[in-house]
C-alpha cells in the first residue's frame, strides 16, 4: 500500500483491494487485482486533481522502459475544457450550471461513495461469498466504472500506479510500451 | 478586410492537404482546428512535440485525442420509430485533434476501383438506395492518387493486387515486413482462391521524406505515431506550414459560417477560442472558406449555420462502412502486438460474380458487394481485460489470451449504400459544452450491407480454419444484436452527407466541391462522396481535395 493517499481513506484502499481481487482474482505465482495496485490506481484516478498538473494523461514520447528518455511519469497541463470534462467526470456537475450543459453528472467520486456504503467497511474481513452478494448489491454504474478502472490498473502502463512492477504485463507475456526499440522484421514475421 | 484568402475549418488530412496546395500557390491560409495541437511544433523544423506514445490509457481509455464524449456527445437512433433517440454517447467518433482523424488509422491507404465510380452505369440500381454515378471518374483522379500517394508516403507493391487499377507509377516505398499471422491468413486464402496482397500503407518501410522507418511497435490505430513513421496527417501540415504563409490556430471551435447581406457569399467564420474559460468568440474573414471537418462535423456545422440546403440533403446519404469481423482462436500465440497491426488485404469481396448475383436474387437483389478485407491481428491488453467478464476465470482467461495474442482476425469493410434516410441532423435536446446541439445519427443498414456481410463471413470463417483456427465466429457493427451502444455504429469511415452531383436540386456540392448555394464555401472531406464503396476514403479524399482545391482560387 502507498503511504500517502491522494483521495481514499486508509479503510476504503482496503475495501478497494479486497474488491479488485474478487474482479480479477490472483492464480497460482500471478498477483491478482489487489496486489497488482488496483487500489492505488483507483486512489490516483478519484484524486487526480490533488496535484498539478493532474494524473489525467502521462508525457510521453518514451517510459524509458525500453530506451529513450522516461517521460511517462511527467504527467501533462489540461486546456480549459479538458479540465471541465476531467473535473466534471470524477467530482460530478455538484450543481454547478458551468457542468451540466445536458444536465446533472455524477462523478466518480459519487460513484464510489455509493459504493463503498454497499460494500461496507468491513468488506475485507468477510467471506468471498458474502464479498461477492455485497458486489452484486452495488449499483450498476459504480460496477462497470470500478470493473474498467480494475482492468485498467491490472494491464495499464504503472505509471497510473497499477500494474506493480508490470507483473499484469508478465503474466499475460506482454511486453508492453516497446518504443524506441520496437520490434525487427524478424520479430514481426516469425512464429517465435 | 480579409485577414486571410482562405479559412480552413479542421486540420485532417482534408484541410491539410488543402492548406499546402493554397499556400504553394501563393495564398495566405488560417487553419482553425477545435482539438489541440500534440502533433508537431508550428515553428521551423516543425519536429514533432513528443505527446504521442503507446500508452493505452491515455488514447484508448482517456480520449486524449478527443473527442471527450462529455464535452462533445453524440446521439443515435435507427429511425424516428425509435423517438428522439436510443443512445448519447460516442456514434462514429473520430479523433479531433491537429492532424485530425487520420489519427485513428492504422494508415491502409487503398485506392477505389473505376468501377466505384460510375456503379450506377457499369452495375444498376437498387431498390431502397440513391447509387449514383460521380461526376469524377477513375481516369480523371489517377494523377491525383499519384501524388496523394508520393505526399502521404505510401509502402506498397501494385503487383500482388490483380484487381487494382491502372497507375502512372509504383508506390513510392516497397511494403514493411509481413505480421506472422498474415502469413498463415494469406497462405490459406490464396490456398481457397483469394488474392490476398500487401496492404498500401502510409507508413514508412524505409526512411522517406525525412521521417523515419517504422520499428513496428503494434500501436498504429488511434494512438499516433511518436517516431514520425506515418505520413498522414504529419506530412501535407508540415508541408503546408514550411510556405510561411500558413498559420494554425487549434483549440479554435467554429460555431458559425458568416455570410454577407446577399446571403450567397461567405465572409468567414465566427469561432470560439476555447484557450481560455468561457471560450473568446472571434472571427476570421476570408475570400473562401474550406470545411474539412470529417462528414460527421461539416454537415453539422452547415446545418447549424442555416447554409448551403436548398437541396434538403445536407446531412442526408449518411454513410460508413458496414463492418464484419470475422474472428479466428488459434491455440499458439500469434503476437499480433508486433508489426503494423494489419499488412494484408484482399478485394476479392468486391467482385460481383455468378455465385454472388445467384446469392443476390435469392435476397431480392440484383447484386451485391462486400468490402476489402483486412488481414489484422488482436486487440490491446485493455480492449481484452474488459471485454471479458469480471470473477474467478478473469486472470485465466488473460493468461491465455483468446482475445488478443491467440486471435486473428478478419475486417470488412462492407460498401453501405445511399440511403436518403440516413442522415445526421441536430439533435433536439441534446447539446455539447458550448450549448450547439449535438449531431444526431439515424441510421438502418440496407438489406444489401446484411446480404454481402451473411455472403462472406462463412467464406472468410472458412479461410482462418484452414490458417489454423481452432475455432471462429463473426460480429459485425453496427451490431444486428443487443441494445443501447451497441446498436450505434462504430465504423470510423464517415461518408457522403453533402455529396456532390451535376444538379443542384439532387446534390450539395458541384464536381468542384463548391456548395450550389454560397460558391466560396467548398466541402474538402469525405462529405462529398455519393457512394461509398469498400474501401477506406482517406487516400480518394485527399486526392479529391488535390484535384478541386487547384481550382478555386
Amino acid at each position: 500500500m502507498s503511504t500517502s493517499l491522494r483521495y481514499l481513506t486508509a479503510e476504503q484502499h482496503r475495501v478497494v483491494t479486497a474488491a479488485a481481487d474478487r474482479l480479477v482474482p490472483p492464480l497460482d505465482a500471478h498477483p491478482g487485482a489487489g496486489a497488482l495496485g488496483a487500489a492505488d490506481y483507483i486512489d490516483g484516478a478519484l484524486g487526480a486533481f490533488a496535484t498539478n498538473p493532474p494524473l489525467v494523461f502521462t508525457g510521453g514520447p518514451f517510459s524509458g522502459r525500453f530506451g529513450g528518455d522516461a517521460r511517462w511519469g511527467e504527467f501533462m497541463a489540461l486546456t480549459p475544457l479538458e479540465e471541465l470534462a476531467w473535473r466534471t467526470r470524477i467530482e460530478g456537475s455538484r450543481g454547478d450550471p458551468a457542468r451540466e450543459w445536458n444536465g446533472p453528472v455524477r462523478g466518480w467520486q459519487e460513484i464510489y461513495a455509493d459504493g463503498f456504503a454497499a460494500l461496507g467497511a468491513d468488506f475485507a474481513d468477510l467471506d468471498p461469498a458474502v464479498q461477492d452478494e455485497r458486489l452484486r448489491t452495488a449499483s450498476r454504474d459504480f460496477r462497470t466504472v470500478f470493473y474498467e478502472h480494475v482492468c485498467e490498473a491490472c494491464y495499464g502502463p504503472p505509471e497510473y500506479g497499477g500494474n506493480r512492477d508490470l507483473a499484469g504485463w508478465r503474466a499475460i507475456q506482454f511486453p508492453g510500451d516497446v518504443q524506441p526499440r520496437g520490434w525487427t522484421d524478424e520479430e514481426v514475421s516469425s512464429r517465435e | 478586410m480579409n485577414d486571410c484568402d482562405a479559412v480552413v475549418v479542421g486540420s485532417g488530412p482534408a484541410g491539410a492537404t488543402v492548406a499546402d496546395v493554397l499556400a504553394h500557390a501563393g495564398h495566405h491560409v488560417i487553419v482553425l482546428e477545435k482539438g489541440a495541437n500534440h502533433l508537431l511544433s508550428f515553428d521551423a523544423p516543425f519536429d514533432l512535440l513528443g505527446h504521442l506514445s503507446n500508452d493505452e490509457i491515455k488514447f484508448l481509455r482517456r480520449h486524449f485525442l478527443g473527442p471527450d464524449p462529455l464535452l462533445e456527445p453524440r446521439t443515435f437512433r435507427r429511425s424516428e420509430a425509435d423517438g428522439d433517440r436510443l443512445f448519447v454517447g460516442e456514434v462514429n467518433n473520430l479523433p479531433s485533434t491537429v492532424g485530425g482523424a487520420g489519427f485513428h488509422a492504422d494508415a491502409k491507404l487503398p485506392r477505389f476501383r473505376a468501377v466505384d465510380f460510375h456503379a450506377r452505369s457499369e452495375l444498376g440500381p437498387i431498390d431502397g438506395a440513391d447509387i449514383v454515378d460521380w461526376p469524377v471518374q477513375y481516369d480523371d483522379l489517377e494523377p491525383f492518387y499519384d501524388e496523394a500517394e508520393k505526399l502521404l508516403g505510401v509502402a506498397g507493391d501494385a503487383a500482388q493486387n490483380p484487381f487494382a487499377e491502372w497507375r502512372s507509377s509504383p508506390y513510392p516505398m516497397p511494403p514493411g515486413p509481413d505480421m506472422y499471422g498474415a502469413t498463415l491468413s494469406t497462405a490459406a486464402a490464396r490456398e481457397l482462391g483469394l488474392h490476398p496482397y500487401a496492404a498500401p500503407t502510409g507508413v514508412n518501410s524505409v526512411p522517406y521524406d525525412g521521417r523515419a522507418a517504422c520499428n513496428n511497435c503494434g500501436c498504429c490505430a488511434n494512438f499516433g505515431c511518436p517516431i514520425d513513421a506515418k505520413g498522414d496527417p504529419v506530412a501535407p501540415l508540415r508541408r503546408a506550414l514550411s510556405t510561411g504563409r500558413v498559420e494554425i490556430r487549434p483549440l479554435s471551435h467554429v460555431s458559425e459560417i458568416l455570410l454577407d447581406a446577399t446571403g450567397k457569399q461567405a465572409t468567414g467564420v465566427r469561432y470560439l477560442d476555447t484557450s481560455t474559460q468561457p471560450p473568446e468568440i472571434r472571427e476570421v474573414r476570408a475570400r473562401m472558406v474550406v470545411l474539412g471537418c470529417g462528414a460527421f462535423e461539416t454537415p453539422r456545422l452547415l446545418l447549424r449555420s442555416g447554409i448551403a440546403n436548398s437541396s434538403g440533403l445536407v446531412g442526408r446519404y449518411m454513410m460508413h462502412h458496414f463492418q464484419t469481423f470475422v474472428l479466428g482462436i488459434f491455440d499458439h500465440r500469434l503476437h499480433g502486438y508486433r508489426g503494423r497491426s494489419v499488412t494484408h488485404l484482399h478485394d476479392d469481396h468486391m467482385l460481383v460474380d455468378d455465385a454472388s448475383r445467384a446469392h443476390a436474387r435469392e435476397h431480392g437483389l440484383p447484386y451485391f458487394r462486400g468490402g476489402l478485407v483486412e488481414h489484422g491481428g488482436g486487440g490491446h491488453p485493455l480492449m481484452e481485460a474488459i471485454h471479458l467478464p469480471p470473477g474467478p476465470r478473469h486472470t485465466q482467461t488473460m493468461l491465455e489470451s483468446p482475445m488478443r495474442d491467440r486471435l486473428w482476425a478478419f475486417t470488412m469493410q462492407g460498401e453501405d449504400l445511399p440511403q436518403v434516410t440516413n442522415q445526421i441532423d441536430l439533435d433536439p435536446q441534446v447539446v455539447d459544452v458550448h450549448g450547439h446541439a449535438a449531431g444526431r445519427v439515424t441510421y438502418s443498414s440496407h438489406p444489401h450491407d446484411l446480404v454481402a456481410s451473411s455472403y462472406c463471413s462463412p467464406l472468410l470463417e472458412r479461410v482462418l480454419q484452414r490458417a489454423g483456427a481452432t475455432s471462429t465466429f463473426v460480429a459485425t457493427s453496427p451490431s444486428l444484436h443487443g441494445d443501447g451502444p451497441r446498436l450505434a455504429p462504430n465504423s470510423k469511415h464517415v461518408m457522403g452527407t453533402c455529396r456532390m452531383g451535376d444538379d443542384p436540386r439532387t446534390s450539395v456540392v458541384d464536381p468542384t466541391h463548391r456548395c450550389w448555394d454560397v460558391d466560396n464555401v467548398a466541402i474538402a472531406d469525405a462529405s462529398v462522396f455519393p457512394t461509398s464503396a469498400g474501401y477506406g476514403p482517406t487516400l480518394t479524399l485527399v486526392a479529391m481535395a488535390l484535384r478541386a482545391s487547384r481550382t478555386w482560387l
